[in-house]
């Protein structure tokens, strides 16, 4: 019975949760307070494990409270099954939706609304990405929490994270054909050899 | 059957290498699926993040499935987006299994803080390449700097952001069209 109501909660997240990773949480703190799958507690590990490994936070924690309760139950084959059944009942609404709108796009490729409305669309998700960029950026090599309390210039600037941003991005512009996950591995060798 | 696996195996790459979740993945989606694979243009790419920002579920999991539908129907879509889940679903397995404590290892945290100037640098880079297929005329640089301005000053969801791009579009194409004839 559990594995049902699990199936069908993580489902309900996966049709709800509109507009990325991060919309899940709200669903999965919700979770946290209703069964005993997994506390709040573990959730923010969570949330720091899956800035740690690859994949969509959603993903990780379907993964993680099915991995948790199936192992109560039949040790790590039942871990296995009720993370593969979570995982599932996350992804199964946006296959489903996108879908449908795949085949809706297909259709209507050539229909002038349409072609209007991703006119407008483009630019504005370029923004929307590009807003994300700028935020990473300024996480990564500025501390404005910092800069504010001391108000000294030279707590603004992680100098370190600013030189390796520089030398990769010069390296990545001039090594355009080297597959992005490289420089991922260089900048964590980088990241443990200097201690960022 | 080949495609398929070619499907699977091309996102559980992507899958396997994204840190940090949707828009940390368009580095990888561009070099593999663009450039390697020619499966998509870039124009396409952002149609299916649009797409992803206004309909139920994560964004990589979304692009997986619009792409395999593309290439190889119904199964194709299934495959890729197998390929994708998948790296999570053995990782977290693993850490669920036998590590507690796994991001508050010293090293890990050194190796994080490396690893986010990375994608800071991937994700700039693809953003400047989005720039050339995203934005071609006057009214697209007005968009795009009104949308950033609001995303910046407001936190406001991007399904109205989405919705009112969408009106925009509309509208314009209209009026250039009115005022042609």
């Amino acid at each position: 019975m559990t594995f049902v109501i699990m199936f069908l909660e993580f489902f309900k997240t996966g049709l709800f949760a509109i507009g990325g990773g991060l919309a899940t949480l709200p669903f999965l703190y919700d979770m946290a307070a209703k069964y005993p799958w997994f506390n709040e507690a573990i959730l923010s590990d969570m949330i720091a494990i899956s800035e740690s490994t690859p994949g969509p936070i959603g993903i990780n924690m379907a993964t993680y409270a099915g991995y948790h309760v199936g192992s109560q139950y039949f040790g790590i084959p039942g871990g296995i099954f009720g993370a593969i059944l979570t995982t599932t009942a996350l992804v199964l609404p946006s296959l489903i939706v996108i879908l449908i709108i795949a085949k809706f796009l297909e259709r209507f490729k050539t229909n002038q609304f349409v072609k209007d409305a991703f006119y407008g669309l483009r630019p504005a998700v370029t923004a929307l990405i590009a807003y994300a960029g700028y935020q990473v950026v300024a996480e990564s090599l500025f501390r404005f929490s910092t800069f504010f309390e001391t108000m000294q210039i030279g707590d603004l600037f992680v100098w370190n994270a600013i030189i390796l941003f520089i030398v990769l991005m010069v390296l990545s512009r001039v090594f355009k054909k080297i597959h992005p996950a490289a420089w991922i591995g260089i900048a964590a060798v980088v990241g443990i050899l200097l201690k960022f | 059957m080949r495609l398929l696996w070619d499907l699977f195996f091309t996102f559980f790459r992507i899958g396997g290498l994204t840190f940090g979740g949707g828009y940390a993945m368009l580095p990888m989606l561009q070099n593999e699926l663009v450039e390697k694979r020619k499966w998509t243009t870039e124009e396409e790419l952002l149609d299916y993040y649009a797409v992803g920002q206004c309909t139920p579920g994560i964004i990589a999991v979304n692009t997986a499935t619009f792409v395999g539908q593309k290439i190889k129907g119904f199964w194709g879509a299934v495959f890729a987006t197998a390929g994708v889940v998948f790296p999570s679903l053995v990782i977290i397995s693993i850490i669920a299994g036998f590590i507690q404590n796994f991001s508050h290892l010293e090293w890990v945290q050194h190796a994080f803080a490396g690893i986010r100037v990375a994608v800071a640098v991937l994700v700039v880079n693809a953003v400047l390449k989005l720039w050339k297929s995203g934005i071609k005329d006057i009214l697209g640089i007005i968009i795009f700097i009104v949308t950033f301005v609001v995303s910046a000053v407001f936190s406001l969801s991007p399904v109205f952001v989405v919705i009112a791009a969408i009106l925009v579009g509309i509208l314009a194409g209209q009026v250039k069209r009115r005022t042609k004839k």
